[in-house]
């Protein structure tokens, strides 16, 4: 009796375990991408982006009573990734996430969570209308959109023109193009005791870290190449190895420090240069900042600079019962109108072609986001290959190894690194 | 000749089987009563520790519900791949010098602390209060405060002076793992000398008395009298720093930025987090889960022979 007690009750839980974390089934990819009626959204959870949602969901929801359009902050956890991942496991994704990052779509795709938008018969023409050659580097490998590639924060140099001018630099035309240029300049920073450091990218060792480091200076270097390209490891090259190996110094000369700032070490003025994009203009409000390309082996002309995008996409997923809605909700976000809005009310560039034609207004207003404007028609994403993360992080634990804390030769570890790579790019 | 044993007297057989009876009706009220934890038992441990198990033996990751995708038996290859993987081994490596540090430091500390508080001090409560704070305050929090003291330009640098590490604590591959060992110990102590001074209250007064009228001192009564009498609670407090050493995360995760530097302060627990969460992989996540298990079953299976024999 005592036993068969126990076993109905194990049984009972595990069948409502079981249940629990099965979720509802995706509706037939047919039958969704005609249906249209409500559908909920997700986006981040910065006060200028959930302005723009904000304003958004009440403009169509004005004229779409019958498909009305539902949002929220994304909600809260370690990254948007990790939380995105556990929604689709759990079937429960909204239909569209305004904030999916293309590292995380190869991932996303493999699980079964996204929906391609080249299935919708404007799909593909949609995105490479707005977006220009630059989609090209959203597709996926199987030649699909699985994200519209939505706003960008084209990485540079921010640098604080009071310290520069206290250490005696030029504070307008700060020298800072060429690899030597950069080094003796952060050798000035802080020689002149103004900053603790010259720059402080964060030293730890999270996949997503080469992005604010060495990537957008390898971009620069190698004229616009990938980590991945054709499922081979470019960063091995001279352009790669040269771009480590300014950083490399940095660390070596303790101009840039090998563990990680609390804070924003610009922001707090312990450091005079940062790597960031046009988003962090509202912040930096207290600093006197100017802002160039990043560095090039030998100082190429910034209209020559290519950098790391910081793209955001934005992903539709397959939980999704109405897709029709979802995508023409997805379209109306992405027209020349909202863009503007997006524009005016975050300062992030959307990712669309001729950002200072189509908006002269705005950039004549604001002149400071002219120069990421320009930027921005020049920005290469991370590659859109199988083992995305993994393939990042296999990469920054190298690097961690070789540039920041010194331990053996960059060509070395970064051969051994490539082949690594290379194992994890062919696989699917 | 056959021998049988003699009947037993009727009295002798009624209440038998009377006790019988009440121990069977006292079982199944018994189990009405565990059934809740049961539930729970199965539900939050037993079932994921299935499921871990299925998923290890599988090329598994997670994907959406419907979604056709493949997820081959691959039998023992995460196992294989898990134990020639350096950054496994060296997480492995890593859990033993953390609980080499922290099991002892926890045990001699808490035992000391306790005896310490459970004797007629000044501002007794205070320091009770003191120690339990911080195991009750949130991670993130103290660890800002550890890293205010321990990062390069921080306070216990500067105290140093020229003596002061480089590379600095949470930066410096030998010392990252011994610090977080420390952090753990400190953070925890409150707890375990809570369980010892529990355990104190049961230590007979009289065996004190004992030992002093034989001319014991206090350290003499300290080592021949509390460290026999607490034994089950020092086994107790073993037991959970193991377990808590060997789930290790929150510290390597908030303090070393991810186990740095170059893995030195990768736990088992944070590899299972990067390799099944982050990338993908949660059926080798899982393999090294499974493998933790068995280790620290055989950790425990230790201790138990060492500590808990009676």
């Amino acid at each position: 009796m005592r036993r068969r007690v126990l076993s109905t009750l194990a049984v009972i839980s595990l069948g409502a375990t079981v249940a629990g974390c099965g979720g509802d089934s995706a509706p037939s990819a047919e039958d969704a991408a005609a249906a249209t009626g409500p559908i909920d959204i997700w986006y981040a959870n910065n006060p200028e982006e959930v302005a723009w949602g904000e304003a958004m969901i009440e403009a169509w929801n004005a004229e779409n009573p019958d498909a009305e359009v539902t949002g929220q902050e994304i909600p809260a956890g370690t990254s948007s990734e990790e939380v995105i991942t556990a929604a689709i496991t759990a079937g429960n994704a909204p239909c569209l996430i305004y904030n999916t990052a293309p590292a995380a779509v190869p991932g996303f795709e493999r699980q079964g969570g996204l929906v391609s938008l080249s299935e919708f018969d404007d799909g593909a023409e949609f995105i490479e209308t707005r977006t220009g050659e630059r989609s090209a580097q959203y597709q996926s490998t199987d030649g699909g959109y699985y994200q519209m590639p939505w706003k960008t924060n084209p990485s540079m140099i921010f640098y604080n023109k009071d310290v520069f001018a206290a250490a005696g630099l030029d504070a307008e035309n700060p020298p800072l193009a060429s690899y030597d240029e950069f080094l003796a300049t952060s050798q000035t920073l802080v020689d002149s005791g103004e900053v603790q450091a010259a720059i402080w990218p964060a030293a730890s060792s999270e996949f997503f870290q080469s992005w604010f480091d060495f990537y957008p200076l390898f971009i620069a270097a190698s004229d616009g190449q990938q980590l991945v390209e054709d499922g081979e490891s470019q960063f091995n090259n001279p352009a790669g190895i040269d771009a480590a190996g300014l950083w490399a110094q940095m660390y070596e000369r303790g101009l840039t420090p090998n563990e990680n700032y609390e804070g924003d070490s610009f922001n707090d003025q312990v450091a005079a240069m940062s790597i960031v994009g046009p988003w962090a203009i509202a912040v930096y409000e207290d600093v006197n900042w100017g802002v160039v390309p990043v560095p090039t082996p030998a100082g190429a002309a910034p209209e020559e600079v290519s950098t790391f995008s910081d793209e955001k996409s934005v992903g539709m997923f397959t939980a999704c019962e109405n897709r029709g809605t979802a995508w023409e909700y997805l379209k109306f976000t992405m027209s020349e109108e909202a863009d503007g809005q997006l524009l005016e009310l975050t300062g992030q560039m959307p990712m669309r072609d001729e950002l200072p034609t189509t908006y002269p207004d705005y950039f004549s207003a604001n002149p400071d986001y002219e120069i990421f404007a320009d930027q921005a028609a020049r920005t290469v994403e991370v590659p859109n290959v199988a083992n995305s993360i993994e393939i990042w992080q296999t990469f920054r634990n190298a690097y961690s190894s070789a540039v920041i804390f010194g331990e053996g030769d960059v060509a070395t570890a970064f051969d051994a690194t490539a082949e690594e790579i290379n194992n994890l790019a062919s696989e699917n | 000749m056959a021998v049988t044993a003699p009947a037993a007297p009727p009295e002798t057989r009624s209440r038998a089987r009377s006790g019988s009876g009440h121990k069977a009706g006292r079982q199944r009220i018994g189990a009405l009563f565990i059934a809740p934890y049961v539930v729970f038992l199965v539900a939050i441990f037993a079932y994921p520790v299935g499921l871990a198990v299925y998923m290890s033996f599988h090329e598994y990751f997670f994907a959406a519900p419907g979604a056709i995708v493949d997820r081959p038996f691959i039998g023992l290859d995460n196992y294989v791949a898990a134990i020639k993987d350096p950054a496994v081994l060296q997480s492995f490596g890593n859990a033993a010098i953390f609980l080499v540090i922290n099991v002892p430091l926890t045990v001699v500390l808490a035992l000391v602390l306790a005896t310490a508080l459970n004797a007629a001090i000044p501002f007794r409560t205070f320091f009770r209060v003191s120690y339990y704070v911080p195991y009750i305050t949130a991670s993130v929090a103290v660890v800002g405060v550890w890293l205010f003291l321990f990062n390069g330009a921080g306070l216990v640098n500067n105290l140093l002076g020229p003596l002061a590490p480089s590379p600095s604590w949470f930066v410096n591959s030998t010392l990252a793992m011994p610090l977080i060992a420390i952090y753990v110990s400190w953070k925890q102590l409150g707890f375990f000398v809570l369980l010892y001074l529990a355990a104190l209250q049961n230590v007979p007064k009289e065996l004190y008395e004992a030992a002093s009228m034989d001319g014991a001192g206090r350290f003499r009564q300290f080592m021949s009298v509390t460290v026999p009498g607490v034994r089950p609670a020092t086994f107790l407090v073993t037991l959970l720093a193991t377990i808590t050493g060997a789930n290790l995360f929150t510290e390597p995760y908030l303090l070393t930025g991810g186990g740095g530097p170059n893995g030195a302060s990768s736990s088992p627990v944070l590899v299972m987090y990067q390799e099944g969460i982050q990338q993908g992989n949660a059926g080798y996540a899982a393999a090294i889960g499974i493998i933790l298990i068995i280790a620290v079953l055989l950790l425990a299976g230790v201790q138990r022979l060492v500590l808990g024999r009676k």
